[in-house]
């Protein structure tokens, strides 16, 4: 590829973050550090039952005996845990009542967003549950759902007001013992969003889950979980960014999503935190564990991620396929730049008769960036009939960016189709000339190929946030017509 | 002490009071070795299950067991060997015959072969190429970081050596026999050395038996260069009892231009585990890995390929195929690795493997590893059962089920066979796959052990 | 509107064109025949700007500017269009967004506003209607699983949307049934303006049936060997390239 290619592609792959700003707001932190104490001081802070700060204090005991996993294909600074803020929270009143206790700062952040905490203000048809540095913020149509009978609260409110469920559930997708990371959040997280989905009901919005990390030297710890009880529906959306800072800062989540019988969950996220400066400088190390278990006969749950930030990013959104006919799906675009790190794929336990898993997985590396794909399909012994389709794309702009896939493969039944394939080139010059040839400019031509490389995953997206994401992809006209 | 460290001390243990029996035999530059290879083996032990390219492979039934000895070759009865005729009757090749991977006979331990080739014990090697070895011996094996390569170094005493000069083309292919037999169970080692100079075409036969129902446990490293515009084929037939373990180590490392080959074929064997390690070390370099693997009861066939793209415009394949049958496992991890500036690689890998009962299992593991742009890299698996509208077509045309079954399975097979070039041998291993296919081989060809 | 002059052009060493020279005025449709081989796609690539082929030698002129200076967007919206031979195929890109952007960039040369969504499908409607392709096309990916001949009406397609004043049309004619060629025929001539020009390269007499050319040219091992009239094509269809082979040959050896 010639000279200027190259510096179109570096153009094209050098999109300004645009959410790097930081709010002046009234904080209330506890110190630095992690012990005992501090997971006990957070528990005090929210309030919590006893049997809460047991789970927690189970957590970090187990924790202090684990180390940092090392296999992904990452390189990881050392964190010092000891220098990370694990508790900060907006001030605010014993309860915002109205929406105009909240403090005008935070609304205008979330307005500078494109969250307006104002329900009459925002998008018609989706709910949010906005969740700044440690705690939730508002939830915005709490009242509409419950009309239905759905819960969407914080998770706090919902240890208070819903513990029965929160007990039945929490830990039994992701228990505290998982891995380091999920370990480290069992101990000390702060807050999330929790949502139950009645027998028989059809959620009619769109649920989601904005985050916003603000404070300095704070981690960013939340849980979510998500019950889908029998022969419901639901679609959420999380979204996520993040100040400009100099230093790392630690974002390590747990999502549980259980699905009963003949329930179905769409999860989405754009996960945009920011990826830290041109020179891999700063940027959120976003150490995730997400996971659902379809628990029911033929529930299904679909994973959809557009991974653009993060300077490090490790997660596979997974799936248990425990019911019968149940159906596991991972849609995901992840792109690198610059000095970014990703670590991401999936897995899918096949452990139920004639259960079935898609994954889709589009790599785009850029600069200096490295990208790995790792997912592992696994069929137990009694999973008679199960299907797995495994498609891998990496797609390299530049040539000091890596794309690297690791898929493990492991089938115990003799009934089982399993395949993957993958994938790894550039752009082909013959599509840039051919569409030179139609009048395309390099750079739009690029951009059209990159969304179109894409597109199978962009278009699991809900309409409002595909849009949104294609955006993000630094791509200027899809979406609009056709 | 953890079990780990007990068994490192065992072997470690083997070696010492061993080393003076072997470095007695053995050439001082390759004695020279020795000591660093057994501190690294004592570093990294034997492989476990944690270590990734061990993932779905245990070592422990044979690593565990106490072998009584290692085998070093002294006056033997070497009877049994010198009676072993090949049974595939029109291949045409030089032929050698080795002993637990040993020279058996006294004499003519390195002979010369037509277009000045030579052939013959490492050891004796040493004296008249001591120049070729010093340039060659443990250059491409040294930072592999499997525990058993250094093993080797530290303790094999001898294997085969091959010297092809430059611009030799030999038409007939070398085969070596490798056969295994004791009257106890031993732990073998042995270590062989290619060279393959400038602009030269051979293809190396090598097929592995057992004659004898001891445990055996082979741990053999090979190290082959291939120069500069060279063709170097390596067809590997495996076929050994279910009490014998098999671990072979292969190490390629190619010069600008050249094509190289391997195939392993694993027809029958308790555990094997081969390691092929495709270094392609120069402009214009083609690598080619095949292997196929049919294992019943409880047998055990682990593939790792590494393939290594170190300069631009090289082109690499591999293709592994293998059908599961009975308890049978089986495992394929390769790798393919490009570099920061191997520029215009095109590489590719597929695995496949079809599962004939609910007890077989199979666990695959295709990575891809890419640091530069200008790449075309894919790799696919599956893991699966005959294709049912196959079966139905077949079926439809009148052919019973099990027949249609059986010729399907006979093709998946036969894509890798069809990569042998040399026509009787080609012949003789879609025969024998043929036989295996239809369990009329529960046994190894001309194998006098019965080891059910 | 189009001169070549002394074109020479070489791929990875080899010299594919030999010296060409050729004339395309304002209005002209110049028919371009040749034995497989002979470099007629090479030298539609190199008016379209490809870069694996190398100029050696000569100069190309369009619209009194140095074409060879050009990128191939710039000719594109300078008015050239290439119908390839063999299309390209790109995953994912829906052929609406394709030509939106396309259509978009060429107004923006011109220094038009771009078109609103509707006013732009509307523009699709009726140029699909115009070359008879199936609208579902229009809503797949570009090229994408399209058949032979599918991929070839979809190129005249995108010549109606983009109206060209110089069309290239590289054997936009094989692959196609009966119906096809007729309906393509039909296309190119109507999208024809009297001011602008077409070079058509063809293997067939019968598309130039329908596509009635000035002047016919052969080009034959790099060179173009014989120009003449459109009697010319219909003796080609008769008699092959071999009484032209030998003439050359024969010339060549004098
Ligand atoms: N990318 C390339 N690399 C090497 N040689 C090429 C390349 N493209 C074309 N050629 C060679 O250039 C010559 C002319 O090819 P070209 O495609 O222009 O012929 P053509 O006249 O269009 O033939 P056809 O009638 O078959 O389409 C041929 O010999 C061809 O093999
Ligand atoms: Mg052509």
């Amino acid at each position: 590829m010639g000279k200027d290619k190259d510096k179109i592609i570096s153009e094209v792959t050098s999109g300004e973050y645009k959410y790097g700003f930081y709010s002046d707001i009234e904080m209330e932190q506890i110190p630095k550090g992690l012990s005992e104490d501090v997971v006990r001081i957070i528990s005090k802070k929210k309030n919590e039952p006893d049997w809460l700060l047991e789970f927690r204090l189970k957590a970090f005991r187990h924790w202090q005996t684990m180390k940092m996993p090392e296999w992904a294909n990452l390189i990881i600074p050392k964190i010092n845990y000891q220098d990370i803020i694990f508790y900060s929270a907006p001030k605010q009143k014993a309860k915002y009542e109205s929406i105009d206790d909240i403090d005008p700062e935070l609304k205008k952040t979330f307005d500078k967003l494109g969250i307006p905490l104002e329900e009459q203000k925002h998008l018609a048809g989706v709910a949010v549950d906005a969740v700044m540095d440690s705690v939730s913020v508002k939830t915005t149509f709490r009242e509409t759902l419950a009309e239905s009978g759905i819960i969407f609260c914080s998770f706090s409110d919902a240890v208070k007001e819903y513990p029965d469920l929160v007990k039945r559930y929490m830990g039994t997708v992701v228990p505290y013992t998982d891995n380091f990371f999920a370990s480290l959040n069992s101990a000390v997280f702060s807050d999330g969003s929790f949502c139950y989905i009645p027998k028989g009901v059809r959620c009619p919005m769109e649920l989601s889950t904005y985050f916003r990390i603000n404070a300095a030297s704070t981690g960013q710890f939340e849980r979510t979980l998500l019950v889908a009880d029998e022969e419901s529906y639901v679609s959420y959306l999380e979204g996520c960014t993040a100040p400009m800072r100099d230093e790392n800062q630690l974002h390590a989540a747990i999502v549980e999503i259980i699905a009963e019988n003949n329930a179905e969950v769409k999860y989405s996220t754009v996960q945009n935190w920011y990826p830290g400066d041109k020179n891999g400088k700063g940027g959120i190390f976003n150490f995730v564990t997400k996971r659902g278990l379809c628990r029911g006969e033929n529930s299904k749950i679909s994973w959809t991620q557009i991974e653009t930030g993060s300077a490090i990013t490790w997660k596979y959104p997974s799936c248990i396929l425990k019911g019968d006919n149940s159906t596991g799906e991972f849609y995901s675009v992840a792109v690198v730049n610059n000095h970014q790190q990703a670590d991401t794929g999936t897995k899918m336990i096949h452990i139920g008769k004639n259960t079935k898993s898609t994954i889709v997985s589009k790599g785009i590396s850029a600069g200096q960036g490295q990208n790995s794909y790792r997912g592992l399909v696994k069929v137990l012994k009694n999973a008679m009939g199960a299907r797995n389709y495994s498609q891998c794309d990496s797609l390299l702009l530049g040539d000091k960016c890596g794309a690297h896939t690791f898929p493990y493969i492991e089938v115990d039944n003799q009934t089982a189709i399993v395949e993957h394939e993958a994938t790894t080139s550039k752009i082909g010059e013959d599509q840039i000339f051919y569409c030179n040839q139609r009048g395309i400019s390099t750079e739009g031509a690029i951009g059209l190929i990159v969304n179109g490389y894409a597109r199978e995953v962009i278009n699991k997206l809900p309409m409002e946030f595909a849009v949104e994401a294609q955006k993000l992809l630094q791509i200027s006209l899809e979406g609009s017509v056709g | 002490m953890s079990a780990l460290n007990e068994r490192t001390e065992r072997y470690y243990t083997l070696y010492k009071d061993n080393i003076k029996r072997i470095s007695e035999s053995s050439s001082p530059y390759i004695n020279s070795f020795r000591e660093a290879a057994i501190g690294r083996f004592n570093e990294l032990g034997i492989p476990t299950k944690k270590n990734e390219t061990y993932k779905y492979t245990s070592l422990d039934t044979f690593f565990n067991h106490d072998f009584k000895s290692c085998f070093i070759p002294v006056a033997q009865d070497f009877v049994k060997a010198e009676e072993f005729r090949c049974d595939v009757t029109d291949l045409d090749a030089h032929g050698i015959v080795l002993l637990n991977g040993f020279y058996p006979t006294i004499h003519d331990k390195l002979r010369e072969l037509p277009g000045g080739i030579w052939i013959g014990s490492l050891n004796e090697a040493a004296k008249k190429f001591s120049k070729k070895i010093e340039m060659h011996y443990g250059k491409y094996a040294e930072d592999d970081k499997d525990g058993l390569v250094h093993l080797n170094t530290a303790m094999a005493s001898d294997g085969v050596f091959i010297y092809v000069p430059e611009d030799v083309v030999l038409k007939k292919p070398i085969q070596i026999v490798n056969l295994v037999q004791s009257d106890e169970d031993i732990f073998n080692q042995h270590r062989n050395l290619i060279i393959v100079e400038k602009n030269a075409d051979v293809t190396l036969i090598v097929c592995d038996h057992t004659l004898s129902p001891q445990k055996f446990l082979t741990n053999g490293v090979t190290e082959i260069y291939v120069g500069e515009n060279s063709h170097f084929d390596i067809i590997r037939v495996q076929n050994e009892h279910n009490n014998a373990g098999k671990i072979t180590h292969t190490f390629i490392h190619q010069e600008r231009n050249s094509v190289a080959s391997s195939n392993n074929i694993t027809l029958h064997g308790g555990l094997v585990r081969n390691s092929t390690h495709h270094y392609l070390g120069g402009e214009g370099a083609e690598s080619y890995s095949y292997g196929l693997y049919l294992a019943d009861k409880f047998q055990h066939v682990d593939n790792y390929v590494n393939v290594n793209h170190a300069f631009p415009n090289c082109t690499s394949n591999q293709l592994f195929k293998g059908v599961l049958d009975d308890m049978a496992t089986g495992a394929f991890n390769g790798r393919i690795f490009v570099r920061k500036d191997a520029q215009g690689t095109l590489a590719y890998q597929k695995n496949s493997s079809i599962l004939l009962t609910d007890d077989a299992k199979m666990d695959t593991k295709p990575q891809l590893e890419i640091y530069a742009d200008d790449v075309r890299c894919s790799h696919g698996a599956t893991v699966g059962q005959l294709d049912e509208n196959a079966l139905f077509y077949l079926q439809s045309r009148g052919i019973n089920k099990r027949e249609a079954r059986l010729m399907l399975m006979f093709g998946f097979a036969h894509d890798v066979i069809q990569n042998i070039k040399v026509e009787a041998l080609r012949e003789r291993m879609d025969n024998l796959v043929m036989q295996r296919l239809k369990g009329e081989l529960s046994r190894c060809a001309s194998c006098m052990v019965k080891c059910g | 509107m189009l001169a070549i002059e002394n074109l020479k052009v070489e791929i990875d060493g080899k010299k594919i064109l030999k010296g060409i020279s050729l004339e395309v005025k304002a209005g002209e449709i110049h028919a371009i025949m040749g034995p497989n081989g002979s470099g007629k796609s090479t030298l539609a690539a190199v008016l379209a700007g490809r870069e694996f082929a190398m100029v050696t030698e000569g100069t190309v002129t369009y619209m009194g500017k140095n074409l060879l200076d050009m990128p191939p967007e710039e000719r594109s919206k300078e008015g050239i269009f290439l119908g390839f031979q063999y299309p390209i195929e790109i995953p994912g890109v829906s052929m609406v967004n394709f030509m939106k952007t396309a259509v978009n960039e060429h107004r923006k040369h011109k220094g038009l506003e771009p078109l609103s969504a509707s006013d732009f499908l509307k523009m699709m409607r009726d140029k699909k209607e115009l070359v008879e392709i199936d609208s579902k096309l229009a809503n797949r990916s570009v090229n994408e699983g399209f058949s032979g001949g599918e991929k070839k009406k979809n190129e005249i397609f995108q010549m109606a949307m983009l109206e060209p004043e110089l069309a290239i049309l590289d054997e936009t004619d094989s692959g196609l049934d009966i119906d096809a060629l007729r309906i393509v025929a039909n296309g190119v001539n109507r999208i024809k303006r009297p001011d602008t020009s077409a070079i058509v390269i063809t293997h067939y007499q019968r598309l130039l049936d329908f596509i009635v050319p000035d002047v016919v040219h052969v080009l034959y091992d790099g060179r173009i060997v014989k120009t003449a009239g459109k009697e010319l094509a219909h003796e080609l269809e008769k008699k092959g390239y071999d009484w032209i082979k030998k003439e050359v040959d024969k010339n060549n050896l004098s």
